[in-house]
């Protein structure tokens, strides 16, 4: 806290005693201790000095010049020493009488002093708090980031766990142990960033599934993993394409599976990320790693312009070979899988207009965002 | 597909008044997603009517012009005209200015008169021009938006019409008709034809389906490999074993006439499925394509020399396609050759000098089977995928090129004047590949799909689709057959292939709800939260998180990825990158975070702090694998480590850069910019969040200004990264804003030099006693250094000693500064007298006296 002293205004000078301030507390005029008119005129004289101090400073220049040890009072007390001893107790009585009157007199003059003094200490620091300048900001997360964060929670939450893979992946693990044969025209179709030379057979991964086989490689089963990271395409970025983006996988494999688990298991994401009201549609489609192979639409109760069905991604039962390329009996577990566009879920879910926000890296975007989405 | 509705109306039950929109939503149940409506009075209306040409006077003007005032009839002889409106003229006879030659008095042609809307929001008024009021116009093809104008003006005879006047020429020219696009999955290639589309509309609707395909096999003449033109199928070097062909079907049509128009019927199913007509042999091969799904090749019999072959391509070989282009050939593609050599690309695209043209009168019709594999990797090696490749690709159905030749040879017949011969090859080679038969339990569709279906459903769902079903022996109160797939469907290979086709018929939307239980998690991993902490606390710090692409140069890769200028950083180059120049994966975050730093400063903003996680991209020496193994199978242990060594090291790092101010200026408040102070204490932020001690150290990197590097490393001495200010050429040359700081860190090693059960301390709680030093030491010694020998001099009394200022000048002797430090000390169980704190303080100072000369000031 810092120490102030209040400034004195020339109001308050005007109306101040007048104490010479060479004589303050330093008067040799000592009233008779007997002299009891005179002994009320002091007390009569500092009583009403006291009440005019208009401050605290005015208030200790009173009390030195009536109470200090060269105050008529304090002289006059100590005269009383010297009295015949008839006198002293009158004396000393009328003596201490008026001493204590001063003393209380300041005693609650000094209260009442402090407690405007505090008040006006409080009314001259104020300040304008809306003009404050804000220091230590966040920054921001991007949503893509905030968002499969909170995608994986919703999993982990369900006892899933979290599996990662390269980007850069073998086009074994991209392609051919999720059985994409080597010319079938579904390899063509997604359009893929080879690493060159074409013969080191590695590729910038399309799609997040090559983590299922590194799940079904590495882990246990039952298996129950969710695969959020980025992918590439060679799509040219525009309002609705971007060669880099993002999408979660998920991957059970268990005994007794069927598609019913994967639409109960979707049915739950959906709603937990898009709300309640959140419905799955499944539409017969066509995916090299699963079969049968489903189109998922989720109805989005709170799309702008009203609620409806968008296209969510893929999903479906995971083929027979894919488990067999990690070793896995088909006869004996089965699985579903699944996979969605974190950017795409992005743009219908908080209306992002246009892909080139979320690449760009303009600060306002993600700022906007902050820590949330 | 674009399906043209009446076409599909032909053979499946489509009602008359459904439209393009009504049939995509029933597709879509069987598993065809839409795509598109393509509907051509969405951009054209009438009136648009059939006219005939009374008067024509050719007029020269003025600009060197000559245009034809023309009078049309546009309401028969006798009638009267029943439109309205203003330019309509009420005789039947429009006043039209035309500047088209190509027609003559009393020809029909096609008529837009007022009121009428052309493609491209072309609006038909009668105007005044060429000092006439023109009311209406006479039409070209390309105004009413169905083909490219070569002569003119439509004259209708031309194209082999001669209606009534004053009929509505949309109608005529099947404007009405519309087309629904589905998307066609790679497996069902039998989606690619009106065959296959009108079968799943069937099935989509219950309703039976007839097989045109089966009656038009029906009335093929009798064929076999003596007869016909003489095709010798001999693929030296098949693929995987498969022959590259294995039936070729000929058939011969005399005497057509070139020049015969294709009905308009024709041209439009085939404009709005997507083919512009070009000749009316060219136009019957596409429309027998889309019809049946079998690609046909018409050669022109007179140019055609001895016989057809049907080979691999030899080393050096070449071809001129349809297209005018020279070719090398690749011996892995599979030709059509005649004595004069190859004469085609076998389901890609044929040869120049045997193509069908204006002169041809004798046409040889060929239906053929190739192997999909070849035809793929064929139209893939010469960037050629045409229609006939996209359906070989995809699977053609290996027994109907006879149906498929004999629809062809009926039209070129019927339409071009032709005469079919009767003699008709069909040349087969090697095992003509059978459906296999796969065995199916009655109660895997429901094991798979989660609804119950009965042994009846399922038969007769197979059974619609093509089927045909055995039954086979199976367990105690069990069904099972052996079901053999229809010739169309390559793609019903095993059981979990017939669950879905019972499960896509039946219907999905019948697939209950049911949420699994999985076993207990283990949560996220501690590698995985590290990572969400540190990008939370930077963000939390006031940093803004980036997520960029992560192509770059290679010269940002020289630059960013190596401390010392000129070293060989290896990184991995990208086969077909989107952009050349950045056709590199990165191996450092800073260039991408530099490049958005500067989009950002572009856009107006001066206070950036970025920053950004991520994988870079470390190749090793092995590079990928030679060899990839085939799916299907589990690979063993050598197999896929070879494949797992040549995936690159893809460690994640962290980033950060930074410019301008802290925070603006604001009342009481002053700006402060960001340096390389903060830089370093970013760093420092990163690794406390990890709870990770590291080093500090005055380094250097060809990125980064000399003298205002940091260099870290942990506690086992390895580097984890750098901080400081940017070089100024740097900045400079790359148009960065002044000062620009940056961080990069290798989170991986940060991460995994985290403790592991941080053990509490214990807190003295008595009284600390603070003093401070100034020392005068070499003005190159680092602080930190002193700073560490101080700790260690101190000895155990010593809580903390810190850095509060650093002087250096004039009252000071030449290469000398002065450190000024506070030292607080404590003990655990006392309260250190004033000699016990000055005494630790002294050995501290000693030990710098010893070590660095350091001199104790004042």
């Amino acid at each position: 806290m810092s120490e102030r002293t209040p400034e004195t205004t020339p109001g308050e000078e005007q109306i101040a005693p007048q104490v010479d301030p060479v004589a303050d507390g330093a008067t040799d005029v000592a009233v008779e201790p007997t002299d009891e008119a005179a002994v009320n005129a002091a007390v009569e004289t500092a009583l009403g000095e006291i009440q005019a101090a208009a401050d605290l400073d005015q208030l200790k220049t009173v009390r030195l010049a009536h109470t200090g040890e060269k105050s008529p009072l304090a002289l006059g007390n100590r005269k009383i020493g010297k009295l015949p001893k008839d006198q002293k107790a009158v004396a000393g009585k009328l003596m201490g009488q008026a001493r204590g009157r001063v003393n209380k007199a300041i005693a609650v003059r000094q209260e009442v002093l402090e407690v405007e003094h505090a008040e006006r200490i409080l009314v001259e620091e104020a300040v304008d708090v809306t003009a404050a300048g804000r220091r230590r900001r966040i920054g921001g997360r991007h949503p893509i980031s905030t968002l499969m964060e909170r995608a994986s929670d919703i999993f982990v939450g369900m006892g899933w766990e979290v599996a990662e893979g390269p980007e850069i992946e073998s086009e074994w693990y991209n392609f051919d142990s999720l059985n994409f044969k080597p010319d079938h025209p579904a390899r063509q179709l997604v359009d893929t960033f080879f690493v060159d030379p074409l013969d080191s057979h590695l590729v910038l991964r399309t799609h997040t599934s090559p983590v299922q086989m590194r799940s079904l490689l590495t882990r246990d089963l039952p298996l129950y993993v969710v695969a959020p990271g980025r992918v590439f395409r060679t799509d040219e970025l525009d309002a609705t394409h971007t060669p880099v983006f993002h999408q979660i996988e998920g991957l059970a494999v268990d005994k007794g599976l069927s598609m019913a688990d994967l639409k109960g298991t979707l049915e739950h994401f959906a709603r937990q990320i898009l709300g309640t009201e959140a419905q799955i549609r499944l539409r017969p489609n066509f995916f090299p790693f699963t079969e049968p192979s489903a189109e998922m639409d989720v109805w989005h109760p709170n799309a702008k312009g009203g609620p409806r069905w968008i296209e969510w991604g893929g999903c479906g039962m995971v083929h027979p070979n894919v488990l067999r390329s990690a070793g896995v009996d088909p006869e004996v577990y089965s699985g579903f899988a699944f996979g969605m566009g974190i950017d795409r879920t992005l743009m219908f879910r908080n209306n992002v207009p246009d892909m080139h926000d979320m690449v760009e890296g303009d600060v306002r975007f993600t700022q906007h965002f902050g820590m949330e989405v | 597909m674009r399906v043209p509705l009446s076409w599909l109306r032909e053979y499946a039950p489509v009602p008359e008044d459904a439209t393009a929109e009504q049939v995509l939503d029933t597709m879509v149940t069987v598993g065809f997603e839409e795509e598109e409506v393509h509907r051509p009075t969405d951009e054209i209306q009438g009136p648009v009517v059939v006219g005939q040409v009374l008067s024509r006077e050719p007029e020269e003007h003025s600009n060197g012009k000559t245009v034809n005032w023309c009078q049309v009839r546009v309401v028969p002889e006798g009638q009267e005209q029943t439109l309205t409106g203003k330019g309509i003229d009420p005789t039947g006879v429009q006043g039209i200015v035309c500047g088209a030659h190509n027609f003559e008095v009393g020809d029909k042609v096609v008529v837009t008169l007022p009121g009428a809307v052309l493609p491209g929001d072309f609006r038909i008024t009668p105007r005044k021009t060429y000092g006439h009021t023109s009311a209406g116009m006479i039409a070209s093809v390309r105004e009413l938006g169905i083909g490219e104008d070569h002569d003119g003006i439509l004259v209708l005879s031309r194209i082999g019409l001669d209606p009534e006047i004053g009929a509505d020429a949309l109608e005529l020219l099947g404007l009405y008709d519309e087309a629904a696009e589905i998307n066609v999955t790679p497996d069902r290639g039998y989606g690619f034809s009106i065959r296959g589309v009108a079968r799943e509309y069937s099935h989509a609707v219950n309703q039976p389906f007839h097989d045109f395909v089966l009656d038009a096999a029906d009335r093929a003449p009798q064929a076999n490999d003596d007869a016909g033109f003489p095709v010798e199928l001999a693929d030296q070097n098949p693929i995987n074993g498969v022959p590259g062909c294995d039936r070729f079907v000929t058939r011969v049509v005399t005497g057509i006439n070139p020049e015969a128009p294709t009905p308009p019927w024709m041209a439009s199913r085939l404009r709005l499925a997507g083919i512009r007509s070009l000749s009316l042999p060219v136009d019957i091969s596409n429309y027998v394509m889309l019809e049946f799904g079998q690609p046909l090749h018409f050669y022109d019999l007179a140019t055609l020399q001895d016989k057809i072959t049907v080979r691999r391509a030899q080393a050096g070989e070449t071809l001129t396609t349809l297209d005018d282009k020279q070719r090398t050939l690749d011996p892995e593609d599979l030709l059509i050759t005649d004595a004069s050599g190859p004469i085609g690309i076998a389901g890609v695209m044929g040869g120049a000098s045997t193509e069908v043209s204006a002169q041809t009168a004798d046409v040889l019709v060929e239906a053929a089977h190739f192997d999909p594999i070849t035809i793929a990797r064929s139209a893939r090696r010469h960037r050629l995928p045409s229609e006939a490749s996209k359906r070989f690709e995809r699977g053609v159905d290996p027994t109907i090129q006879a149906a498929a030749a004999q629809r062809a040879v009926e039209l070129l017949v019927e339409l071009a004047g032709g005469s079919a011969q009767d003699a008709a090859g069909d040349v087969v080679a090697g095992q003509r590949p059978e459906p296999q038969a796969v065995r199916l339990e009655a109660d895997y569709p429901a094991q798979r799909v989660g609804v119950e279906y009965s042994p009846e459903r399922i038969e007769e769902l197979l059974i619609q689709i093509g089927c045909s079903l055995e039954s086979t022996t199976a367990g105690e109160g069990q069904t099972a057959w052996m079901v053999t797939p229809p010739s169309w469907r390559s793609d019903l290979v095993a059981q979990e292939d017939l669950a879905e086709e019972v499960a896509r018929l039946d219907g999905y939307h019948k697939i209950p709800s049911r949420l699994p239980v999985a076993p207990p998690g283990r949560g996220l991993t501690r590698q995985q939260i590290g990572r969400r902490r540190v990008m939370n606390t930077l963000a939390a710090a006031g940093l803004t998180e980036v997520l960029d692409y992560p192509f770059v140069s290679q010269a940002e890769n020289n630059l960013w990825g190596a401390a010392q200028a000129g070293t060989h950083v290896p990184s991995i180059k990208l086969f077909n990158p989107i952009s050349e120049v950045k056709g590199w994966m990165r191996v450092s975050l800073l260039p991408g975070l530099l490049e958005t730093l500067r989009r950002n400063h572009s856009r107006g903003f001066r206070d950036l702090a970025l920053f950004q996680a991520g994988l870079v991209f470390l190749p090793a020496s092995q590079v990928g694998s030679r060899h990839v193994p085939a799916g299907g199978l589990k690979l063993d242990d050598d197999v896929l480590a070879d494949v797992n060594a040549g995936i690159p090291e893809q460690p994640w790092r962290v980033g950060v850069v930074l410019a301008g101010q802290e925070a603006p200026t604001a009342p009481g408040v002053g700006a402060r910019a960001l340096g390389w102070q903060d830089a370093v204490d970013y760093a420092f932020m990163v690794a406390d969040t990890l709870g990770v001690e590291m080093q500090i150290a005055n380094g250097s990197h060809q990125g980064f200004h000399p003298g205002r590097t940091a260099t870290f490393t942990t506690a086992d001495g390895a580097l984890v990264g750098w901080a400081g200010e940017l070089h100024p050429q740097i900045v400079a040359a790359g148009n960065l804003p002044e000062r620009t700081c940056a961080v990069e860190l290798d989170l991986d090693a940060l991460l995994a030099a985290r403790p592991d059960g941080v053990q509490a301390q214990d807190l003295s709680v008595h009284t600390a006693a603070t003093q401070d030093v100034a020392l005068l030491v070499d003005a190159d010694l680092p602080a930190g250094v002193l700073v560490t020998t101080l700790r260690e001099g101190a000895g155990d009394l010593l809580e903390d000693v810190r850095v509060f200022d650093v002087y250096q000048g004039d009252r000071l002797p030449e290469g000398q500064k002065s450190v000024a430090l506070a030292m607080r000390f404590r003990a655990p169980d006392r309260t250190l007298t004033a000699d016990e704190a000055s005494a630790s303080r002294e050995a501290a100072v000693a030990l710098a006296a010893e070590r660095h000369g350091a001199v104790l000031r004042g």
